[in-house]
């Protein structure tokens, strides 16, 4: 199911070409064009306003562009689109009348897949994410780290090509958003998705992803792309502190200030 | 009176969850933490609520005792609360019949306006078209005094059950509709959104979604509804019947039997307290999550 896009290997998994979206007078977006390789981690940042969130939301398929091209996979319509790509909200928007492994399993439920059945198909990744014990807890229970983590397993378990991810960690204190990023990271890596990840967190997008888009706000346009450090191996501490990411960083920062 | 049927939906706190992350990241597999207030403190909760008004209606009682009692008050003018229960008491061969007959067009009218204004409020929250065209003679159908509908049912239908179930079935539907409608649409639309990336069709949003996100507000109205059924039924038997604590009150006014009458209002204040009682039951049954979101609000920080 992960893989019925039926494109080429090679082929983008996200391709857009010169879009443009505006919003009465005001240009949210001016001439946006990316690929993305399957598979690949691309973090999008820039200042807010800049468009972010409208791009997330027609790559998904819930917006549609004024103008210029959308295709995730073969699909090229909103509708299309929808059924290829999963939305991570900023805000964890977990349902507060289902337990917490019920609201990870509601993706599943939509498509018809009986309740027991999905518990059951979600159960694992529910331990995998470390989020074993909490099965039944209510979301007004937990944290708001372990909400997000459910948030994204719900996302996950939509089963699409593609997560879209509008900065997830946005609402949490430093240290959670911290800890969150190298979760994600193994996570990720436990089930590769292809995943654009919009912040404003440089240091989380470098952290995350192997390629990072800067955007400029009014009209929301590209200024630059980047590596980023996704590739990097040890722990969040190493390399947050390494020169090679200090590097990067500099380059963002000054790609986001021109 | 019908402007009370507005009364906001109680929605549990979104997107605020207690923050500290000192019990994050590497999870161990504990139990999850347990809900605050068992048994024992609910039930003291429930005292602490209930001995205020408690207090006020046994001095009130008293009071009225004392006045008819010093001031010689003639019984049929009005009598003591005292006379009052020994003539539920004596006239319990009377109430007790006419008590059930009102208790079932009260139930019964009350089902029916429920059933049909849930009904209704998702049939035009589906439906812009049906919304725009019905919304409005909704509304307007409410300058129509229900009340003085009762007699023209009663010509249509009759001296029987039916004319009473109508009318308190017209009474209990307004609020019931338009808390309904609101609670619907009053759904955040991020989370419709983020249902639709989730491959969730109408009928699953509906569902899965905006029905028990609406479910506070429905029950808003429910419990609006329940205060105004013994109304209706009151009316409808007024209008023409020969049974019913409405009746009873009507044949005993020419024969001065005022002690009849006062206690046929508790009897019909219990019904409304009953149906009241029973629909707050049903919403802490089906609802539990908007009292989980009260507690944690009430809790000190």
């Amino acid at each position: 199911m992960s893989s019925g896009t039926g494109a080429r290997a090679d082929a983008p998994a996200i391709e857009l070409a010169d879009v443009t979206k505006s919003f009465g007078g005001l240009t949210a977006l001016a001439g946006i064009s990316l690929s993305l390789g399957q598979r690949a981690r691309t973090g999008i940042v820039g200042p807010s306003g800049c468009g972010k969130t409208t791009l997330l939301q027609i790559i998904a398929g819930l917006l549609e562009a004024d103008s210029g091209l959308v295709r995730v996979g073969d699909a090229t319509t909103a509708r299309q689109r929808l059924a290829r790509c999963a939305l991570m909200p900023q805000r964890d928007l977990l349902l507060p009348w289902r337990t917490a492994l019920d609201n990870a399993v509601i993706a599943l439920e939509n498509r018809g897949v009986s309740r027991a059945a999905a518990r059951e198909r979600t159960q694992p990744l529910f331990e995998q994410l470390g989020l074993a014990g909490f099965e039944r807890a209510q979301p007004g229970q937990l944290s708001g780290g372990m909400r997000q983590r459910v948030s994204f397993l719900r996302t996950l378990m939509a089963d699409k090509d593609v997560l879209l991810l509008d900065e997830p960690f946005g609402a949490l204190d430093s240290i959670t958003r911290a800890q969150l990023q190298e979760w994600l990271s193994q996570a990720m890596d436990t089930v590769p998705r292809t995943v654009l990840l919009v912040t404003h967190d440089v240091d989380e997008a470098l952290l995350l992803c192997q390629h990072v888009v800067v955007f400029a706000a009014r009209p929301g346009r590209v200024v630059r792309v980047l590596p980023g450090g996704g590739g990097f191996r040890g722990s969040r501490r190493e390399i947050v502190t390494s020169p090679e990411f200090a590097s990067l960083k500099e380059q963002a920062l000054a790609a986001i200030g021109s | 009176m019908r402007d009370t049927a507005r009364a906001s939906p109680r929605q549990p706190p979104e997107a605020e969850g207690p923050g500290p992350a000192a019990a994050l990241a590497p999870v161990p597999a504990t139990e999850p933490p347990t809900v605050p207030g068992g048994r024992p403190a609910r039930a003291r909760s429930l005292l602490r609520r209930c001995w205020p008004p408690a207090l006020i209606i046994l001095a009130g009682l008293g009071l009225w005792e004392l006045i008819v009692a010093l001031a010689h008050v003639p019984a049929y003018l009005l009598p003591a609360p005292s006379a009052i229960a020994a003539d539920m008491a004596a006239d319990w061969p009377v109430l007790e019949p006419a008590l059930q007959v009102t208790l079932e067009e009260v139930l019964l009218g009350f089902a029916i306006a429920a059933a049909a204004g849930v009904g209704l409020a998702v049939l035009l929250h589906l439906s812009p078209i049906a919304r725009r065209a019905v919304y409005p003679l909704l509304i307007g159908s409410q300058t129509v005094p229900i009340i003085v509908l009762a007699p023209i049912l009663v010509i249509l239908l009759g001296y029987g059950l039916a004319p009473k179930l109508v009318i308190v079935a017209l009474i209990c539907f307004f609020p019931i509709v338009v808390n309904g409608i609101d609670g619907l649409r009053s759904v955040d639309p991020e989370l419709i959104r983020m249902m639709r990336t989730l491959d969730a069709s109408r009928w699953a949003i509906l569902r899965r979604v905006e029905f028990p996100a609406a479910l506070p507000s429905i029950f808003s109205g429910l419990r609006i509804a329940a205060t105004f059924a013994a109304i209706g039924a009151v009316f409808g038997e007024w209008s023409g019947s020969n049974q019913g604590l409405g009746y009873v009150m009507l044949a005993a006014t020419p024969n001065l039997l005022t002690a009849r009458i006062f206690a046929a209002i508790v009897l019909l204040t219990a019904i409304a307290l009953l149906l009241f009682g029973v629909v707050s039951l049903l919403e802490r049954i089906f609802v539990p999550w908007a009292f989980r979101g009260e507690r944690e609000r009430s809790d000190p920080r």
